[in-house]
């Protein structure tokens, strides 16, 4: 190695060094600052405590609104990976005239019509359909958001999988219930799970669709709750705010790992879209 | 068990491919069958029409005495065992096996003796707990074909089963593959791209070209006298010469030599007609000297094929190949002559490539 | 309201059952009449909250369209003011133009840029160190936006903000002094992610023998990377900034650290409009805005599709 060498490589570790403090630096307070005695804004060494928690329990809202972003998550996953799969599923195998159209629009309907471009009118339309504090009202618009993308993911899944399975099966005289419960479902399980993933973990952090749809604190999910904590008012709750953050993210950050562990990274721009 | 009769079988795509025309066919109880033709002929679509799996477009197919032609195919009693053997991955061996009893409705009991029973006869028995993506090619072959016995069906339709195996467990899976359809008895439609398999295992075989059956026999017959100039061109290790000419008298002139007509296509000829003479390098027998009735030329490649060698000889107007016994090859450049074995050639109309002594329109049973 | 209860039937996309039962040819054994069935439940999901709210944008965006009052009840149509409204209005030029620098700072140079830095040299790094670092920008990706919101708003506290500490810069307001350049950081350090994976995946895909050319060949690592690496990546790239363009552009996160503020110095777009429409009430006018948010992504996806459609 020479001199020159040895240098370029001392300012490409301090390079890596300072990137990798930049995204350290805002998470350290997530990780501190929950166990900390005296919760405070900067990076402090923590006391350790578990005592911020009880706060979690002293607010009325808290941990209803944990509850409100399960609610969400699960039922969105569930709409999702049922009407996902069994249009993807026939999508893939039936020739449905216009279907490659169909398909070609959704591609670009999934990448165009974000939550932000059509609140007025999905906000309006809500309005209009009286399903403004529903939650049933987030779930169906978070689905209608998120079918595209996931029917896109998953008849390329599915088109993967060997059309012979579905044909032996048939030979044997399996009826077509029985094939996609006994053969089409577990085959595609991997595709169903990541889906699922993928919908949770996009419900879990969505914000503007709740935000401008449920006015009652009581429905309100976690990520909307949260910004009251530390926007209304008063010094800011820190021991709350920390806790429940940790306590908010944890989910996410198991669903990665699991994703990541069990498929790698394949699919990216899947985990979040 | 059963026969099959196909009876003017078209299927068309939506494409308007004719993917399988207007074919006419009777597959005898019992027979192990072979479909053979180049890629895209129509033999998979043929074996799926046969199974149920594609529609037909018009025509009849018969297992046994029932018309199946408008059943589905779990209703057709047959097995079909597909190219890459269509293994459920999620299931162990002994569940893939059992699967289509369960859907047959037998009680578990039933089922697992009947998927033991069937395994074991295929040397499955260490294996029934594992899953396909556990086993070698050749295992999950086995296992394929134990789940198409253990259903006892009437009838087996294989697609190119062998093809995902390696040179020398084919040879193994082949021979195997017959003995069990012998003991069994079921008559067999098997589909392949590879002309030896289906000259060593078949009774019969039919030679398909662009949804239409060209010839249907035995394998001997299927070699020894290809119906036309497209099977000829078709079966064999080494091509068919077949050579231009026009018929004088009791012989045909090729570009300018004289190649003696065999005596029972002399009635089917007219002075002037123009045909084919085909004969296969192996009915050649060649010579360093000048001999009655052979065609000269010169010595231009000569090919290694193991035991023997094949000679190819260069003339005015055509090439001719021989084959000769290794040793006894003449060198490159010297003047050759071959002379067809009495009783091995043929002669076919350079008009639509038939045999002179087929009737014009040509009909295939 | 009407609007709702007649949804135009070209949105219906799932096709009419045949009108001759015919068996079933396909795979499954499904027949067109059930695999219609098992379509249809996801297309009116769609019709509905998703095709149905971007056509109704076209009709609020030319009325009077209020939440509350007389254009609650009976809104009227008000032709093209509102976008006529929308293009002479300083407030959305500000919005537009701020966007416009939100995107090109922090997606198509920042997050290009490092993601490509990053994925290029965290394949020279030993594994536990790449995983680790790999693992902080991932999180930064996945945590929810509430919580990563805070967590920027505790790193620039004026008072007692980590930075401010660490830079040895008391009482420095970053988020009134630079609230432009805070959200693009912001920005950059939330959606590096993406970039940094499509772009390791695209690394690992030049072939080894020809970077190995190069080396014997003794081209400089600048001379490799562009005359080796870069023709490779090429349409990673675009894909890549096509994307993030996409998704900063409809971002609304930065709402949740300035609200648009201080005086509309980071209103971009998707601000402006929940400032506009849902927080000041003007329907219409904040459906042109959306309307014009919609030509906008159509035009960047139609590129988009374009140059998958290409790389086929
Ligand atoms: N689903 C389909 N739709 C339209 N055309 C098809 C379809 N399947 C096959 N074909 C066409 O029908 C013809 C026959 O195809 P088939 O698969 O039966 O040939 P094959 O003899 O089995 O060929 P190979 O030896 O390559 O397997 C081909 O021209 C093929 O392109
Ligand atoms: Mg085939």
């Amino acid at each position: 190695m020479t001199p020159r060498d040895f240098v370029g490589r001392i300012g490409f570790y301090v390079l890596i060094g300072l990137v990798t403090a930049f995204f350290a630096l805002p998470m350290l307070w997530l990780v501190g600052t929950p166990f900390d005695e005296q919760p405070g804004l900067a990076l402090s060494v923590p006391d350790p405590t578990l005592g911020n928690f009880s706060e979690l329990l002293d607010n009325r809202f808290a941990l209803p609104s944990l509850l409100n972003s399960v609610l969400l998550a699960l039922g969105t996953a569930v709409l999702v990976v049922a009407f996902a799969a069994t249009a993807a599923y026939s999508l893939s195998r039936v020739r449905i005239p216009g279907r490659d159209v169909l398909l070609y629009l959704l591609l670009l309907l999934s990448s165009i019509v974000t939550g932000t471009a059509a609140m007025v009118p999905i906000f309006l339309l809500m309005f209009e359909l009286g399903l403004i504090d529903s939650r049933v009202g987030v779930v169906l618009v978070l689905s209608g958001g998120l079918l595209p993308a996931a029917i896109f993911i998953l008849k390329d899944f599915m088109d993967s999988v060997p059309k012979s399975y579905e044909e032996s099966a048939r030979v044997f005289g399996a009826s077509a219930f029985q094939i996609l419960r006994d053969v089409v479902v577990p085959v595609i399980r991997p595709g169903l799970a990541t889906i699922a993933v993928w919908t949770i973990v996009n419900v879990w952090g969505n914000f503007l669709v709740p935000f401008i749809l449920l006015r009652d604190a009581d429905k309100q999910p976690a990520a909307v709750l949260m910004r009251t904590f530390y926007t209304e008012g008063g010094a800011p709750n820190l021991a709350l705010i920390s806790t429940f953050s940790l306590l908010f993210s944890i989910p996410v950050v198991v669903m990665y790992l699991f994703v990541n562990r069990k498929y790698g990274f394949r699919f990216y721009g899947g985990i979040k879209s | 068990m059963a026969a099959i009769k196909l009876d003017g079988l078209t299927k068309v795509y939506p494409g308007g491919v004719r993917a399988v025309d207007d074919l006419t066919l009777t597959i005898p109880d019992g027979e192990f069958f072979a479909l053979l033709g180049p890629s895209g002929c129509g033999k998979t679509t043929l074996l799926r029409t046969i199974a149920g799996l594609e529609e037909a477009t018009s025509g009849s197919v018969r297992i046994g005495d029932r018309d199946v032609t408008h059943l589905p195919p779990g209703k057709r009693e047959l097995a079909m065992v597909f190219q890459d053997y269509a293994l459920f991955p999620h299931m162990t061996v002994v569940d893939n096996i059992s699967y289509p009893l369960k859907i047959k409705g037998l009680a578990k009991d039933d089922r697992l003796g009947r998927a033991v029973k069937a395994g074991d006869e295929l040397s499955l028995d260490g294996l029934m707990q594992r899953r396909p993506a556990e086993l070698s090619g050749g295992q999950q072959q086995r296992v394929a074909l134990a789940r198409a016995i253990a259903t006892h069906p009437q009838v087996f339709l294989f697609d190119e089963p062998l093809s995902n195996l390696d040179a020398r467990l084919r040879l193994e899976a082949r021979t195997f593959l017959k003995r069990l359809q012998r003991d069994l008895g079921v008559t067999t439609v098997f589909v392949t791209h590879d002309q030896a398999e289906a000259l060593a295992m078949a009774d019969r075989m039919a030679v398909m070209d662009a949804g239409r059956i060209r010839q249907v026999g035995t394998a001997r017959e299927v070699f020894q006298r290809p119906a036309s100039t497209f099977v000829a061109n078709f079966i064999g290790s080494t091509p068919m010469n077949l050579l231009s000419g026009v018929v004088r008298g009791q012989a045909v002139n090729v570009s300018g030599q004289i190649v003696q007509l065999p005596g029972d296509a002399r009635q089917h000829v007219t002075d002037g007609q123009d045909v084919v003479v085909g004969v296969r390098p192996e009915y050649l027998s060649l010579s360093q000297s000048a001999a009655d009735g052979a065609l000269r030329g010169v010595v231009a490649i000569v090919e290694n094929l193991g035991t023997a060698s094949l000679v190819t000889l260069e003339s005015d107007g055509f090439t001719v190949a021989a084959t000769v016994a290794d040793g006894e090859e003449p060198a490159i450049g010297t003047d050759a002559w071959a002379l067809p074995i009495p009783g091995r050639t043929l002669v076919y109309r350079r008009e639509d490539g038939e045999l002179v002594d087929a009737p014009v329109v040509a009909a295939v049973a | 309201m009407a609007q709702q209860t007649t949804l135009p039937p070209a949105e219906q996309p799932a096709p009419a059952a045949e009108a001759r039962p015919r068996p079933a040819t396909d795979v499954a054994g499904l027949g067109r009449g059930r695999a219609a069935a098992f379509v249809g439940p996801a297309m009116v999901l769609i019709a509905v909250f998703l095709v149905f709210p971007a056509l109704w944008t076209l009709y609020i965006g030319i009325t009077n369209y209020r939440l509350t009052g007389v254009q609650a009840r009976v809104p009227e149509i008000v032709g093209f003011d509102n976008y006529a409204d929308a293009l002479g209005d300083p407030t959305f030029h500000n919005a537009l133009f701020l966007t416009l620098v939100f995107v090109l700072f922090s997606a198509v140079l920042g997050q290009n840029l490092l993601g490509f830095a990053l994925a290029r040299s965290l394949a020279t790094l030993r594994p536990v160190l790449r995983r680790v670092v790999e693992s902080l920008v991932l999180l930064a990706w996945i945590i929810p936006g509430s919580i990563v919101a805070f967590l920027w708003l505790a790193l620039l506290d004026r008072d007692a903000g980590t930075l401010n500490a660490l830079l040895q810069t008391p009482g420095l307001a970053w988020l009134i002094d630079y609230p432009l350049v805070s959200i693009i950081v912001f920005n950059i350090w939330r959606g590096t992610a993406f970039s940094m994976l499509l772009y390791s995946a695209a690394l690992a895909s030049v072939p080894p023998s020809q970077l190995e050319t190069a080396r014997l060949v003794g081209a400089s690592r600048w001379q490799t990377l562009r005359d080796v690496v870069f023709p490779h990546i090429r349409g990673h790239v675009l894909t890549n900034t096509l994307l993030i363009s996409l998704w900063t552009f409809n971002d609304f996160t930065p709402f949740l650290i300035t609200a648009g503020g201080p005086n509309d110095r980071t209103e971009i777009l998707p601000v402006y409009i929940y400032n506009t429409a849902i927080s000041g009430g003007q329907m219409g006018y904040g459906a042109a805005v959306s309307l014009i948010m919609l030509v906008i992504n159509l035009i960047i996806a139609l590129f988009y599709i374009r140059l998958l459609r290409e790389r086929r």
